[in-house]
């Protein structure tokens, strides 16, 4: 799956800032997408072990939301969203810029392991549509035509 | 300070914090709501607190600052307002601030090129309440929201504050449910079922256990009110639980918010924080002997978790696929056990009803639906943001009051309400009210709220699209409907945008439309038919026109569509051809340009960077 080997403490860790319930798997499993933009699987299973639960279920969770991924994800993420007012604004032309500059599909991961970009179905911002979100910094009222140059001065390549 | 450990306590809190407050004080609100930071509040606030502590330091000036919930007009971010002047600045720079220090905090003077100018009249309206987006709204549920910090539970004390819940404490909780009855307040996630019917039939199940929930997985898109509520007055929704727990002796709540909310999941735990801190939450509240704490829920990014027997799945830890409801989650919800699940919005308008009675309540709206209700009024409109006004206001009033009419003086064509599961509503029933029954009978729903205005340029067979792409995406794939059905129902209608429509298409829609509504497991299945037979229902001419004629009447549908340029309003300023990634621009400088069609892409970037609207689409 991946070659980064990860010591099951760095796991351990984000574990133990919870209850020891099934309540608390997704918000571990959130942490860990945060922590290494993905989820590994080295992490299902040793989440599988301290919380007693069936490995396949938390792959199942895993599989299920969208915020999670089991492949690792692009230094660098990028979402437009494409809920309707974005939508009647203009995202998919956003999104297909994207495609286009990137050389990549959505939900796909560029090459050089730079960019994913992503889709959100509504960020609730549609005042300022249509939104794309860079990492953790939002845009609004984005254009095809200035769209790469905005990702590239935020990422600085 | 120490835990409050009664109502008298509470109230002499209160006084203790209003006798400090200076209600006269010069004071400074900038909008911290997601689409004020978006467009750069974070850098407004540092250069007005730079200049309170400078000022303050030097002139002995006294500046009130705090940075609040979203007001609701984020398109016009970042937004300043100004106290006791009543003044609303729009889209403030940094740059701006040292001039609004001057001239308006100091000098009582308006700085008029930062205010609301009127798109019509061209009037300046400088006060707040006067601004047409706020002028007819009627705030229950957003309250607080813009005036006070989230962050600070002091603030929300001094307005008022859990005041509903003191009353509420001294009350028997059957007379709360009964209030709540009366109140006539309907769910505002989406079906509008009676609230206190609800609370009502939850406590007729005997259990020792019971469950108050409050549903922040605010998916429709195109609403975006809950987000606004969590953020801008978290208090206001567990002022809310907290009552409704009592009245229904439950010990547990939760708290389920979207995963894309990050602001109102930081804003909603440091509340919980202060209100345990302060003894509205955990053991003995307020000295009443009743317990109950809060936990939030992060939900992961799917649309399918806001509904009820989902989202219940999701807390407790597993994939959020609903089940059959032959059993009602009162019945038997989170864990099996009864539970009430109610939306933000709903929560939120609880302690307001207490205060303030079930009378009060239900003298506004209409005869089905009372109170007030927040829009999220987006898409192709003039003003949009977050609206509240009472229910029954037509979509007319709503549209060309409040909204300012269509943008770019378009021609108005329809609203989509009710997210996915609603439907679009034509220009032609705006005067429609809206209100749970009537917008049901229009072939639509309430939802949560969102009204998406559409004009000339939008096209009804791609919105239908849209819609069902969206719900092809977030169908959990449980039941053979919704999993199977969406699917086809996508591929028709690509086929129809593709031009590749036959007249047996509609037919085929309606009847996979029927399927789903009968078939599905839940809600998301059954009322997906909505988007598709609203659009067929009102704009039948442009599915002909895609089927029959293999044209896009509102310009959008791509396979349908040819970008050319006006020769005449062409200045061949040479712009559009060095953006055109397929390089198929071309035309000298200073003369008209010609777009090669063959190898257009229909991208839309020349139509993007023309200064001089010359690209057109046919």
């Amino acid at each position: 799956m991946t070659d980064v080997t990860k010591d099951a403490t760095q796991f351990d860790r984000i574990i133990e800032r919870y209850e020891k319930t099934e309540e608390s798997l997704l918000a571990i499993l959130q942490d860990f997408q945060r922590e290494f933009h993905y989820v590994p699987e080295e992490g299902i299973r040793r989440l599988s072990e301290v919380m007693e639960v069936p490995a396949s279920k938390i792959y199942a969770m895993g599989t299920f939301y969208k915020a999670l991924s089991l492949t690792p994800r692009g230094r660098h993420t990028i979402k437009v969203c494409t809920g309707t007012a974005c939508h009647l604004k203009g995202a998919p032309q956003i999104l297909e810029t994207l495609e286009r500059e990137l050389k990549v599909k959505r939900n796909g991961t560029t090459e050089d392991g730079e960019f994913t970009l992503e889709c959100v179905n509504c960020v609730g911002a549609c005042a300022m549509a249509p939104v794309t979100i860079v990492d953790e910094k939002y845009h609004g009222q984005t254009r095809p035509s200035k769209i790469m140059d905005m990702v590239k001065k935020q990422v600085g390549s | 300070m120490a835990a409050i450990n009664s109502v008298e306590q509470l109230e002499a809190y209160r006084r203790e914090l209003a006798s400090a407050a200076k209600p006269d004080l010069p004071t400074v609100l900038v909008c911290f709501g997601t689409g004020c930071q978006a467009n750069g509040a974070i850098p407004v606030a540092e250069a007005f607190m730079d200049m309170v502590k400078e000022q303050g330091l030097q002139l002995n000036v006294n500046i009130g600052f705090k940075t609040t919930g979203c007001h609701g007009y984020c398109e016009n971010g970042p937004l300043v307002a100004l106290r006791p002047q009543d003044i609303l600045y729009l889209k403030v720079k940094p740059e701006d601030v040292p001039e609004i220090v001057e001239e308006t905090v100091k000098g009582g003077r308006v700085v008029e090129r930062l205010v609301y100018r009127d798109k019509v009249t061209d009037e300046v309206v400088p006060r707040y309440s006067e601004i047409p987006f706020y002028k007819h709204q009627l705030r229950i549920a957003l309250r607080h929201i813009g005036t006070i910090d989230p962050t600070s539970i002091d603030d929300y004390i001094l307005a008022g504050g859990y005041a509903g819940l003191a009353k509420a404490l001294a009350m028997q909780p059957d007379d709360i449910i009964t209030e709540v009855e009366r109140s006539g307040l309907r769910g505002r996630g989406g079906g509008g079922f009676p609230a206190g019917t609800k609370w009502r039939s939850c406590v007729a199940v005997e259990s020792d256990v019971r469950y108050v929930m409050c549903n922040g997985d605010e998916g429709d898109p195109g609403a975006f009110m809950d987000r606004s509520i969590m953020e801008g007055d978290p208090h206001a929704v567990i002022e809310g639980m907290i009552i409704g727990a009592f009245a229904l002796g439950s010990h547990q709540g939760y708290i389920y918010v979207r995963d894309e909310y990050p602001l109102a999941v930081k804003n909603l735990t440091a509340a919980l924080e202060a209100a345990r801190e302060k003894g509205f939450l955990g053991e003995n509240i307020l000295g009443s002997g009743f317990s109950f704490d809060i936990k939030i829920s992060r939900g992961g990014g799917a649309f399918v978790c806001g509904e009820s027997s989902a989202l219940m799945r999701s807390v407790g830890g597993d994939v959020g696929e609903p089940r059959a409801k032959y059993i009602r989650s009162v019945e038997r919800g989170l864990y099996d056990k009864p539970t009430v699940l109610n939306n933000v919005e709903t929560w939120a308008n609880v302690p307001e009803i207490i205060l303030k009675g079930a009378e009060w309540y239900a003298s506004m709206g209409t005869e089905g639906s009372k109170g007030t209700k927040v829009f999220s009024l987006v898409g192709k409109v003039n003003n949009t943001g977050l609206v509240e006004v009472p229910m029954g206001i037509s979509i007319r009033e709503l549209v060309e009051n409040i909204g300012g009419g269509v943008l770019g003086g378009k021609k108005f064509k329809a609203v989509q309400t009710g997210g996915p599961s609603g439907g679009c509503i034509p220009e032609r029933l705006a005067d429609l009210p809206i209100d749970f029954d009537s917008l049901t009978e229009a072939g639509s729903m309430m939802g949560s709220g969102g009204i998406i205005v559409m004009d000339e340029e939008t096209c009804m067979v791609d919105v239908a699209k849209y819609f069902i792409g969206f719900l092809v995406e977030e169908s959990c794939g449980k039941c053979t409907p919704c999993r199977d059905g969406l699917p086809r129902m996508l591929d028709l209608l690509t086929e129809i945008t593709e031009g590749r429509g036959g007249e047996e298409h509609v037919a085929m829609l309606e009847e996979l439309c029927d399927l789903l509504t009968w078939g599905a497991l839940c809600g998301l299945g059954t009322s997906a038919a909505n988007p598709v037979l609203s659009t067929i229902k009102y704009f039948r001419d442009e599915y002909d026109a895609h089927i029959r004629d293999k044209k896009c009447p509102a310009g959008v549908c791509k396979a349908l569509i040819t970008y050319s340029i006006d020769p005449e309003a062409c200045t061949g300023c040479r712009l559009c051809a060095k953006n055109c990634p397929q390089e198929c621009i071309s035309g000298e400088r200073k003369k008209p340009h010609t777009i090669d069609t063959a190898r257009c892409i229909r991208c839309g970037v020349c139509k993007d960077v023309c200064a001089y609207d010359a690209v057109r689409i046919s």
